[in-house]
């Protein structure tokens, strides 16, 4: 299961944004999970040596981190495409964040095998649209959920 | 984004079965393209390799069925699974073997992924509380039978290649 790749991914998106370490406020907004569910899984993060976490200023990844988060970045990517490209799946984003903790990294592999994934993936990931830019559909940046 | 390992939902199962039956579709479709080539290209034919290929190709077949069947007892929309063999067909049609190594490793990785699928799929079932349309029973027991049949897969195609070391 794929939940540590979820927070490395949200993490990744965020330093990427601010370029800055992720506040935890941020990937615990971002993840609509608690701040004290952010903090203990930073700090098992911190234990694995994917991320460092620094009092005040927040969590950056480390080299570990960064190349754990841009495949699980690029596995998000390619469940999108599967979702749009294969099955014709209108609300994929939501769709394939319900997904995501469920497909392994191998079985990405296999389905990008069909998906004609672009070359500068994962860094076609578009945060504010929470999608891989690449795709060729329209689309608007979603509202936070309440 | 949100957090979660569990399947909550009709469509979500439904989903998640639908890529079995893509993971499925492409398996079906590399044995028989490397089966066929091996037909095409050499003239010594070896068995094995052979009866393992088109062994994969119609065991795949039948788990499509079967995912098809516990697709048909949820309450969602079906995709035109045509236009996806038709995709994955066309993804293949180029596509050749190198030699028998390579089909071997190939045909290791399909079942592998595939049983990495059932495995997590299973796991993400057991987790949750939810309801679906079709028996809870039934489909777990339905994706036991295909875990099982991938891993003795597994199984299979690693003695071969141990045996040709």
């Amino acid at each position: 299961m794929n939940t540590a790749n979820q927070y490395l991914k949200a993490i990744y998106l965020i330093q990427q944004q601010d370029n800055n370490p992720a506040a935890t406020g941020r990937v615990a907004d971002m993840l609509d999970v608690s701040p004290a569910s952010a903090n203990e899984m930073i700090g098992k993060l911190e234990d694995r040596g994917l991320a460092e976490h620094e009092k005040y200023k927040g969590v950056s990844l480390t080299d570990d981190g960064i190349v754990r988060a841009r495949d699980a970045l690029q596995t998000y990517c390619i469940i999108e495409r599967f979702l749009v490209n294969v099955l014709g799946v209108e609300n994929f984003r939501e769709e394939a964040r319900e997904l995501e903790s469920v497909i392994d990294g191998t079985v990405a592999e296999r389905l990008d095998t069909i998906i004609d994934r672009k070359p500068e993936c994962p860094d076609c990931f578009d945060p504010e649209l929470d999608a891989c830019s690449c795709l060729d559909v329209e689309l608007e940046a979603e509202q936070p959920a309440d | 984004m949100s957090l979660g390992q569990q399947v909550g939902s009709d469509r979500q199962l439904a989903r998640l079965l639908q890529i079995g039956i893509v993971l499925e579709e492409v398996v079906e479709a590399r044995a028989s393209r490397h089966y066929q080539s091996l037909a095409e290209e050499d003239r010594t034919l070896d068995a094995e390799i052979e009866a393992l290929l088109e062994g994969a190709a119609t065991e795949s077949a039948d788990h499509r069925k079967r995912l098809e069947a516990l697709i048909e007892g949820l309450t969602v929309d079906s995709v035109p699974f045509d236009e996806i063999e038709t995709l994955v067909e066309a993804r293949y049609g180029q596509t050749k073997p190198e030699d028998f190594d390579g089909v071997l490793y190939d045909q290791l990785c399909n079942e592998e992924t595939a049983y990495k699928f059932y495995d997590d799929l299973i796991e993400a079932i057991e987790a949750s509380d939810a309801e679906f349309s079709v028996d809870r029973q039934r489909l777990l027991e339905v994706l036991r039978g295909l875990r099982e049949e991938e891993r003795d897969g597994v199984e299979e195609v690693t003695q071969i290649m141990e045996e040709r070391e």
